[in-house]
């Protein structure tokens, strides 16, 4: 890469997605963020019930974002080659793991009222 | 853990938010102010290079009329072909709407620029128009010289067990067609390289691993026989590439035939004639891919401007290798395909060409010279099966230049590769047209 500034970043992925569905994702993202944010703060501490549930969630989520992927990019497992691939494939797994996991506790606490 | 671990303040919150936007709003580093000015820049070619050169200097100039000449109302992104010739991709990925991509207060003339006067700095265009310049940049790409292979015509792509990707995207998808067809059956595979320089050497080796790799698939890697006829002693540019190829064909079976060059076809009995330094020898095919010799246009090469010494059968501009400047008239640049540079015909090299004949041309309006410097560079996300590639980047002096040393190795087949080349390659290419990458 001869420049890889944040504009650059920016306009590659508003060239994968389409300007519109990269910006709604992102508003996406943040809103998921803010809403976990707010009920942290909301009830003060992080509910250890909800926290478990939330962790259950991780592995489908992990599974899950490795499996769009490869199905994205016509590619499966056979095709790790070296150790940056493994650590991709992780990264993946650990970005699917964890945005579900956030997602399945603020969800818990958006329905349920505060334990 | 206890639960106040995770105890959390409305203040943690608001420095989190603020943080966020502050990181949101800080924007791009400051350039500097447009250049005023009243100069007449002419591009001749919308392809990559024309198109992200406009879209940049509009930003740089205030003031300039800047002219673009396309005869295409579509707009080819060519690194896509070699996956539509192997079915990855449909010919559409390939095809947007030229004018789509142009900026706004600028001059698009849908014509082919028929003559340049680079005494009179004039364009005339296919329609008869003339348009005066003070800065000419040349960028009209390559034409294929599919005459130059006898007994071949484009008519034949798609049967006759006959592939020509390079030819276009409806070519590239009948290409696909034959390809398909001869994974299923099987027999002789021939794939093929013109002598001259060309459009990205690495299309070549793609398609022939691609095709190999879907017999494979399909349980018929037994039933073919697949030969790769190199132009030279070398099945790539870069020794250690050529290497590599060298160890990976031999993985796969691929049988390399070194200086064969295809020289004329018989369609009707599935025979190739080839040119070797042992004379002219023939080789039967079910499945031929043909890549024809590749030429600067007519246009440029009735121009004077192209080298006089160097590759005067094939007639590429003569620039300066480093500032792709003409040596003989500093007000005309070469870009992309056209230029008479070593290496270099890629949609990555054009990245980084552009922004040093932006650098030049600038610092010419203002009087000044340019210190912008191209070593040559290009890669390519060479495939050499569905799912994994080697990123090979390297520079005119064949070292390899790898983006991400220690992370991602240049010689290693990988997925990591693969799907720079499936989810981020055309989204660079297409923010490098905009002027943005």
């Amino acid at each position: 890469m001869q420049e890889l500034t944040l504009e650059t970043l920016i306009a590659v992925f508003e060239e994968i997605f389409g300007r519109g569905l990269f910006w709604i994702m992102v508003a996406g993202a943040a809103v998921v963020t803010l809403a976990y944010f707010y009920v942290l703060i909301r009830d003060r501490s992080m509910s250890m019930r909800k926290f478990f549930l939330a962790q259950l969630s991780m592995p489908f989520g992990a599974i899950a974002a490795v499996l769009i992927v490869q199905k994205m990019t016509r590619s499966g497992f056979s095709d790790i080659g070296g150790p940056i691939d493994m650590i991709v494939l992780l990264a993946i797994a650990a970005v699917g793991a964890i945005g579900l996991a956030v997602l399945v506790y603020t969800a818990q606490s958006l329905i349920r009222s505060r334990s | 853990m206890s639960s106040a671990d995770f105890n959390t303040s409305r203040r943690m919150f608001l420095t989190l938010a603020a943080g966020g936007i502050a990181a949101g709003v800080a924007g791009p580093p400051v350039r500097a102010a447009p250049v005023k000015t009243s100069a007449r820049v002419v591009v001749i070619g919308a392809g990559a290079a024309g198109t992200s050169l406009v879209n940049r200097l509009v930003g740089r100039l205030d003031g300039a009329a800047i002219t673009i000449l396309d005869a295409s109302t579509t707009h080819l992104y060519q690194p896509g072909l070699s996956l539509v010739a192997a079915g990855l991709k449909p010919a559409s990925y390939t095809q947007s709407r030229t004018s789509d991509w142009l900026p706004g207060g600028i001059t698009h003339i849908g014509e082919a620029a028929a003559e340049i006067d680079p005494v009179a700095r004039t364009v005339t265009t296919s329609g008869g128009q003339r348009v005066g310049y003070d800065f000419l940049v040349v960028a009209p790409g390559l034409v294929l010289d599919h005459e130059a292979i006898e007994g071949f015509s484009l008519d034949l792509v798609g049967s006759n067990g006959i592939g020509a990707l390079y030819a276009g995207p409806d070519y590239a998808a009948r290409t696909w067609v034959a390809a398909s067809k001869y994974t299923e059956e099987g027999g002789i595979g021939l794939f093929t390289r013109p002598a001259t320089e060309m459009k990205c050497a690495g299309a070549p080796l793609k398609h022939t691993f691609l095709i190999d790799d879907i017999a494979r698939r399909a349980n018929k890697a037994g039933k073919t026989e697949i030969i790769y006829a190199s132009n030279n002693d070398s099945l790539f540019g870069v020794p250690i590439v050529s290497e590599k190829v060298r160890m990976l064909f031999g993985d796969r079976g691929i049988r390399p035939a070194y200086s064969h060059v295809l020289k004329s076809i018989e369609p009707g009995r599935r025979i190739a004639k080839f040119a070797t330094p042992g004379g002219d020898t023939e080789m039967g095919y079910d499945y031929l891919h043909v890549i024809p010799p590749q030429r600067a246009p007519e246009v440029i090469r009735q121009s004077g401007l192209s080298w006089a010494d160097k590759w005067t059968d094939q007639g590429w501009v003569e620039v300066d290798k480093h500032t792709l400047r003409h040596p003989r008239h500093p007000e005309i640049f070469a870009l992309g395909d056209v230029a008479g540079v070593p290496k270099g015909k890629t949609a990555a090299s054009v990245k980084w060409q552009v922004p040093v004949v932006e650098d030049h041309l600038v610092a010419a309006i203002e009087g000044r010279e340019g210190t912008a410097v191209y070593n040559g560079y290009t890669s390519c996300p060479l495939i050499t099966r569905v799912g994994r590639a080697m990123l090979v980047e390297f520079d005119y002096n064949n070292d390899l230049t790898p983006s991400f040393p220690g992370i991602i190795a240049p010689l290693e087949e990988l997925w990591i590769s693969w799907l720079m080349k499936e989810v981020a390659l055309k989204a660079t290419y297409n923010a490098m047209l905009r002027g943005k990458a």
